[in-house]
């Protein structure tokens, strides 16, 4: 993992000194709301629908058991002893006191960690796969990147009043499991014909009430230009993209509205300035990052195990949750881990402190202390020796988090939605509980196979229903909450958005119409097919016929 | 009291007299003033007759101003100012990195509008040299403002040179 050196600490203290000021002016009633508003986003904190909420930064979903222990500690004693993963991999607490927030994220510092930039109209922390670096299928590791983005749009002076809030995402592996193509920039690493590492560039990718699927603006970007590029993109948006209406206001519609061709030439023209000059990339940064992300000592191992062999056998629970929660290694021996947070009764991406405590503990004992947290609110050892997995898998199980659910149904993504968040239209969490109750049955999830089941409780999209297989959305509806439901939406490499399947559904009705829709994709399968391919090889009609056809 | 800084926070006289948006040549001939810091359309509209006043002029953009068009004019005008209509519009930190680095401007870029302590740390690093505070702000409050950061990772206007390609 990345450690600080005595300059990103400095940073650190001399930002926690002044949002402490801040904090001071405000509550003396020196700061009006509106100054203070833009400061503390800028900080990660929202005031919500019951109390403050305050996002704290994992960059790149990177955390250590010694951070996770103090999110423990944070949750316990300045919050109601749980917070909850959010889907840009960051950590968010819903009961937080303004005036000790100061003191939250002073006791941050001390695992180097922050809230900047998690919220507000600037550059957001970027996210990446959750298997970088241990993934088989690798081109190359994402972290070093991530971090050298992270230093770049951490206080960059020119891009803290964007027209709207500016994501990142880097994948360097060929699954894409980070949603690459919807967001403001998306960086495919890639590798050209000599073999030398570059990006693919996307723009104008998002979510929200506009989703859009990026497009590619440059199809290798040698690495050492990377964050030259970066600016002559941030440049041209701050500059010309719309401030008059903030849902038109993120780069997808300035992209839109200019043209893929007309927005690649003003970014090349503006890139002339820069390209070649100081903020060129070096092969020392490079490497000085890349040092951070090294192999841990792996033991010489093989890849199999009688124990395992013989758990496997006699354990189906054991032989479950092998099978869709424990992933290959690049490693001999060795196996990725997921943790999957989706307990049926638990609202997803939720954990509490003990829980919290337990996992550091697992981490330190089965994976060189460290955790991956995903955007599918999940979270990842990376590192877990295959002998392990047997006593791994009995102390997960204790503390009901063995849930066997990666990848399928259960697996879903949800919002906080309209039980805590103040944007909401609609609650999610309630309708992923009952979609979880009514198919919480191993054999079922496993003959659906893999499918991705995402909500959002309002148009902002925080739940990513645009990219679900099955996407639900929470709308208002004279006062009272429906459900619209899209279908073949997908956030991999053939990223993809879902279509409306028609009118919306009351709350009680979802669980039904879920099963409508599997009850289709079950009937017209072919092979093997996934849910994804089958809809894409019949299309929507056979859903709509279904789904509302009258009962006779 | 209106309050002009610089970037070490030290109080500067403003003997700029700053016409608004809609002003005329009329205005900038009945003005008493030596210095007259114009609305960029009026220069735009009336270089030649502005220059014949014998004035000294510089110019103030609004947000949504580009500030391209008066490139081959630069060395006639020692000041340039950029209008932030609110705080949180932020098109003016780009066009001062673009009037430094790109254009190579050196005279002063002054900050105007709605001006406000938080802004000063990274408008400094964009390259503004002078901060017109609104009334709101301490002299004091913005002096502390201007020393928020000891160190940052950027290239800027201000720090040319990366953090990386400094870091001992």
């Amino acid at each position: 993992m990345y450690r600080y050196d005595q300059y990103d600490r400095q940073m650190l203290q001399d930002r926690i000194a002044q949002f402490r000021d801040q904090t001071r002016r405000f509550l003396a009633g020196e700061l009006e709301n509106a100054q203070f508003l833009p400061l503390r986003l800028q900080n990660g904190l929202y005031v919500q629908r019951l109390a403050p909420m305050l996002r704290v930064a994992i960059p790149y979903g990177c955390l250590s058991s010694v951070q996770l222990r103090k999110l423990a500690h944070i949750a316990r004693h300045y919050d109601k002893g749980y917070a909850h993963f959010s889907t840009r991999q960051n950590i968010q607490f819903n009961w937080p006191k303004l005036p000790e927030v100061p003191d939250i994220l002073a006791e941050l510092a001390e695992v180097e960690m922050h809230a900047i930039q998690t919220s507000g109209n600037c550059i957001r922390n970027t996210t990446t796969d959750q298997f970088a670096g241990v993934s088989p299928h690798e081109i190359e590791d994402s972290r070093p990147w991530c971090e050298i983005i992270r230093q770049w749009s951490t206080f960059h002076p020119e891009f803290a009043h964007l027209p709207r809030k500016f994501k990142i995402a880097v994948c360097g592996t060929e699954t894409d499991q980070a949603a690459t193509q919807v967001h403001d920039i998306g960086l495919y690493i890639v590798r050209n014909f000599t073999g030398d590492v570059g990006f693919q560039v996307l723009v104008g990718g998002g979510l929200g009430r506009t989703p859009v699927i990026g497009q590619v603006i440059n199809e290798f970007l040698p690495w050492q230009h990377l964050l030259s590029y970066l600016d002559a993109i941030l440049r041209i948006y701050n500059q010309e993209g719309r401030r008059d209406n903030k849902y038109k206001a993120r780069i997808k519609i300035l992209v839109k509205e200019l043209g893929v061709d007309v927005f690649r030439n003003k970014v090349e023209a503006e890139w002339q300035y820069t390209k070649d000059g100081p903020n060129t990339l070096t092969e020392n940064e490079f490497k000085r990052c890349k040092a951070f992300f090294t192999d841990p000592v792996y033991d010489t191992l093989v890849n199999d195990d009688a124990a395992v062999s013989a758990k496997l056998n006699s354990d189906i629970r054991f032989n479950n949750w092998m099978e869709r929660n424990v992933r290959d290694h690049k490693q001999i021996g060795y196996r990725i881990v997921t943790l999957c947070l989706k307990a049926t009764g638990a609202a997803p991406g939720d954990l509490d402190a003990e829980q919290m405590e337990f996992v550091a503990d697992l981490a330190d004992r089965y994976s060189f202390a460290e955790l991956r947290v995903t955007h599918e609110q999940n979270l990842v050892l990376t590192d877990v020796k295959l002998v392990d997995l047997p006593a791994l898998y009995d102390a997960l199980q204790r503390e009901h988090l063995a849930t066997p659910y990666t990848g399928l149904l259960n697996d879903m993504i949800s919002c906080p939605g309209g039980d805590f968040c103040s944007l909401a239209n609609a609650k999610s969490i309630p309708i992923a509980e009952a979609i979880q109750r009514r198919f919480d049955n191993f054999e079922l999830q496993k003959q659906i196979g893999e499918i991705t089941l995402n909500i959002s409780g309002c148009m902002n999209a925080c739940g990513h229903h645009h990219v679900g297989n099955i996407g639900v959305l929470g709308v208002d509806k004279k006062g009272e909450e429906f459900y619209q439901v899209t279908l073949g939406g997908s956030s991999d490499r053939q990223a993809a958005l879902g279509k409306v399947i028609g009118p919306s559904f009351a709350q009680e009705e979802m669980p039904d119409v879920v099963d409508k829709v599997l009850q289709v994709y079950l009937a017209r399968r072919q092979n093997n097919e996934r849910f994804i391919d089958t809809y894409n090889r019949i299309g929507i009609e056979p859903f709509q016929e279904h789904v509302y056809a009258k009962a006779d | 009291m209106p309050k002009l800084i610089d970037t070490l926070g030290n109080l500067v006289d403003n003997a700029w007299l700053q016409l608004p948006k809609d002003a005329t040549l009329d205005h900038v001939v009945q003005s008493s003033s030596k210095l007259v810091l114009v609305p960029c359309k009026l220069w735009l509209a009336e270089k030649a007759s502005l220059l014949a006043t014998g004035k000294t002029f510089g110019l103030w953009f609004d947000s949504d101003e580009p500030v391209g068009p008066i490139n081959a004019d630069l060395a006639l005008l020692p000041l340039l100012a950029l209008n932030f209509p609110t705080f949180m519009d932020g098109r003016s930190y780009s066009k001062a990195c673009v009037l430094r680095q790109q254009m190579k401007y050196e005279g002063e870029i002054r900050a105007i509008g709605d001006v406000l302590r938080d802004q000063l740390f990274y408008l400094k690093r964009c390259g503004f040299s002078s901060f017109d505070l609104k009334d709101s702000v301490k002299l004091e409050d913005a002096q502390k403002a201007l020393k928020d950061f000891t160190t940052n990772y950027q290239a800027t206007v201000e720090e040319p040179v990366p953090l990386y390609r400094r870091r001992a």
